[in-house]
Parts: structure tokens; C-alpha cells; sequence
């Protein structure tokens, strides 16, 4: 590994990182889906940082070639992102049905109190 | 501007306290005599609305939970609509006693924030272990945030002014942990002045407490990455012109 591609792995690493926690910052991602890029990101600038690490962590788990543990880890990672989102889309859209719901019902209820209304009160009711 | 307790609403989010919070409701309107107060149900999956609703309460139900923070936010909006000057937290388990209601708004005239704290020699409340040094640590950062000596950050019984309840109707935190740690950092960074009040706290009336290592490790965690982003991010201006 030449210097310059040690040093151009750390900054893109580092870069990934402050575009997590700069967008954390400005509330533009909220903490629970940021976890897993944030796990992600330190582990990049970790191992970026400290390559032999990686060949370590290969030959502990049996994998014979280092980037392929990277490529591993990095799948598994964006499978938990889309679970997550999957599961907070799941959720997201039940709350939007149950939104409707309630906004159906509560128009159905103004609908039956303005049916009682007195006729002299016609003009505050809007069509 | 009307202040005191004739101004003052007591928002309390409530989930699956259908056990104790008509109790609770009971306590408020033996204590606290002709005080508003908005039970705010959030999503419960059990008989609370109807309970806190019998008990004399008005409840606002939302559709689905939304966390203390969630419901504290509807708590904030329904004060500012109605003409409130001050919100007051109070927790629906019967943990908070209403009798230093009063003087938690007292300390409002000069201060934006109160909170009632747990350690400060009233009553008899003790943590132990983890969680005991995250809320000391917790303490000692939001102390040289806000400017001020806070011992229990994590203390859900605060009365708010109008400033505060301005700035908290449009960003009260609705995360994890938001409601106690966020809160008082984004009202300490906008110029809110805070001050704490020693209050007693009893036990629980009903449901279970969690208490367990990993728990209050896991707790810790996410304390402490609360804390640091809510340090980090920019601050909220304070609308001037509010001040009562």
C-alpha cells in the first residue's frame, strides 16, 4: 500500500463520518436511522487508520483475502439499513391509516353537528 | 399576561396508566384546586383515556404513540392556543407529588425553566450504580451548559414559562431521552435562564420500574449520545417579547 492510497482511504472514510454527523447536526436525519451509518463510518475510519487490523480480523474469522471481510461487512450493514427502513415504513404507513381514520371520523362527527346546528348559523358552515 | 397558577396548565402524558391515574388525576384536583390540566394520552392500548376522562380530566388522545416528548410537544401547542402562560410536567404514575406544584411556578418569575429535582435533600429517592454515574455525569455537563447547578437532569417534573413554552411548542425534542437531556440543553443554548427546586419524589403507585445492569449500561449509551448531539447542534433562537 503507497502512502497516497493509505492517506486517500482515511479521507474518504473521514468524509463519510462528518456527512453522518453533520447531517445529525442540522436535524436533516434523526438519531435512530443513523445508527447503523454512523457503526459503518467508524468502522471504515478504524480500519482505514489501521489496515492491519483488517488482515487480523481475517484470519480470525477464516477469510483469506481482507477485502472480502470488507465487502462482507459492508453488505451486511446496508441489509440492516433496508430492514430498518422497511420496518419504519411499515410502521410510518399505520400511522398514516390511522391518521385517515381518525380524520374521516372526526369529519363525519362535524358533518352531524352542524346537521344540528340552527338554520341562522348557515353562514359560518364552509362547504 | 396572567401569571401564577391561574395561568398555569399541568400537561400530563399518560401511557397504560389506566391502573393509577385516576388516583393521580384525584391527588392534582384535591391539591391543586381549580388548576387546568390536559391528560395526554399517548396511544394507549388500554382504558386510560376513559379513566383519566371519568376522573374529571380533559385528555387529549393521540392516534398512536408518540413518546413523553411527542406528547409533551401536543401539551406545549394546546397551552399556547388556550392562552397559557406556563406548562407544568407531571408524570401520570403518581411519582411526582402535586403539593410543590405551586412552588415550582413560584420560582417562575425568575427563571424560564424549573426543575424539580430529586437529590437535592427532599424525599426519599436513591439510583445506584451506572445509572447513578451517568445521571452525575449528566448533571455536571448540563450544569456548565445552562450556567447553573443542576444535580437531576433527568428529572421529568419541570414547570416552564412563557419563553420556554414558546420555544418548546415548536422544539421539544420527540427522541429518546429527549424530553429530560435535549430539552434542557436546547432551552439552556436558546437563553433560557434554569434553576432547580428540591422536591420529594415517591415510588411508583403502579406498574414496574426497570432496574438492571444492562439496562442502565444501555441507558448510559444512549445518554451520553444524546447529550453530545444535542451539545453540538446549532441553537434555537428565543422569540424576545414573550418574557412575561
Amino acid at each position: 500500500m503507497t502512502l497516497a492510497s493509505y492517506i486517500f482511504g482515511i479521507a474518504s472514510a473521514l468524509v463519510a463520518f462528518l456527512l453522518v454527523v453533520e447531517m445529525l447536526r442540522r436535524r436533516r436525519i434523526r438519531e435512530r436511522h443513523a445508527v447503523w451509518w454512523l457503526i459503518g463510518t467508524i468502522f471504515a475510519l478504524i480500519i482505514s487508520i489501521f489496515p492491519d487490523l483488517l488482515t487480523i480480523a481475517s484470519r480470525l474469522v477464516g477469510i483469506t483475502l481482507p477485502i472480502n471481510l470488507v465487502f462482507f461487512l459492508s453488505i451486511g450493514i446496508v441489509v440492516l439499513v433496508c430492514l430498518q427502513h422497511a420496518a419504519e415504513l411499515t410502521q410510518v404507513e399505520a400511522h398514516t391509516r390511522s391518521l385517515t381514520e381518525r380524520v374521516v371520523l372526526q369529519d363525519l362527527r362535524i358533518a352531524e353537528l352542524e346537521r344540528r346546528l340552527p338554520p341562522e348559523a348557515e353562514e359560518w358552515i364552509a362547504d | 399576561m396572567r401569571t401564577g397558577l391561574d395561568s398555569t396548565l399541568i400537561v400530563m402524558p399518560a401511557f397504560n396508566e389506566s391502573e393509577v391515574i385516576a388516583d393521580v388525576i384525584a391527588e392534582v384536583r384535591r391539591v391543586l384546586p381549580g388548576v387546568a390540566c390536559l391528560v395526554v394520552d399517548d396511544g394507549s392500548s388500554d382504558d386510560t383515556t376513559a379513566r383519566a376522562r371519568r376522573a374529571g380530566a380533559k385528555v387529549a388522545t393521540l392516534p398512536y404513540n408518540l413518546g413523553v416528548g411527542g406528547a409533551m410537544r401536543v401539551g406545549f401547542k394546546y397551552a399556547i392556543e388556550n392562552g397559557f402562560s406556563n406548562v407544568v410536567q407531571l408524570d401520570s404514575d403518581g411519582q411526582h407529588d402535586p403539593s410543590f406544584v405551586p412552588v415550582l411556578v413560584s420560582k417562575l418569575a425568575s427563571a424560564d425553566l424549573v426543575i424539580g429535582a430529586r437529590f437535592a435533600g427532599e424525599g426519599e429517592y436513591t439510583v445506584r450504580g451506572l445509572r447513578k454515574l451517568a445521571m452525575a455525569f449528566l448533571a455536571k455537563t448540563l450544569s456548565a451548559t445552562a450556567k447553573t447547578r443542576l444535580t437531576d437532569t433527568t428529572s421529568g417534573f419541570k414547570a416552564a414559562g412563557p419563553r420556554a413554552v414558546a420555544l418548546f411548542a415548536e422544539h421539544f425534542p420527540a427522541e429518546y431521552l429527549g424530553d429530560t437531556i435535549e430539552a434542557l440543553v436546547i432551552a439552556a443554548r436558546s437563553g433560557c435562564v434554569i434553576v432547580q427546586e428540591p422536591v420529594g419524589m415517591r415510588e411508583r403507585q403502579g406498574g414496574t420500574p426497570s432496574h438492571n445492569p444492562v439496562k442502565s449500561a444501555l441507558y448510559l449509551g444512549r445518554a451520553l449520545i444524546a447529550l453530545s448531539f444535542a451539545l453540538v447542534r446549532p441553537p434555537h433562537s428565543l422569540q424576545e417579547g414573550a418574557v412575561a
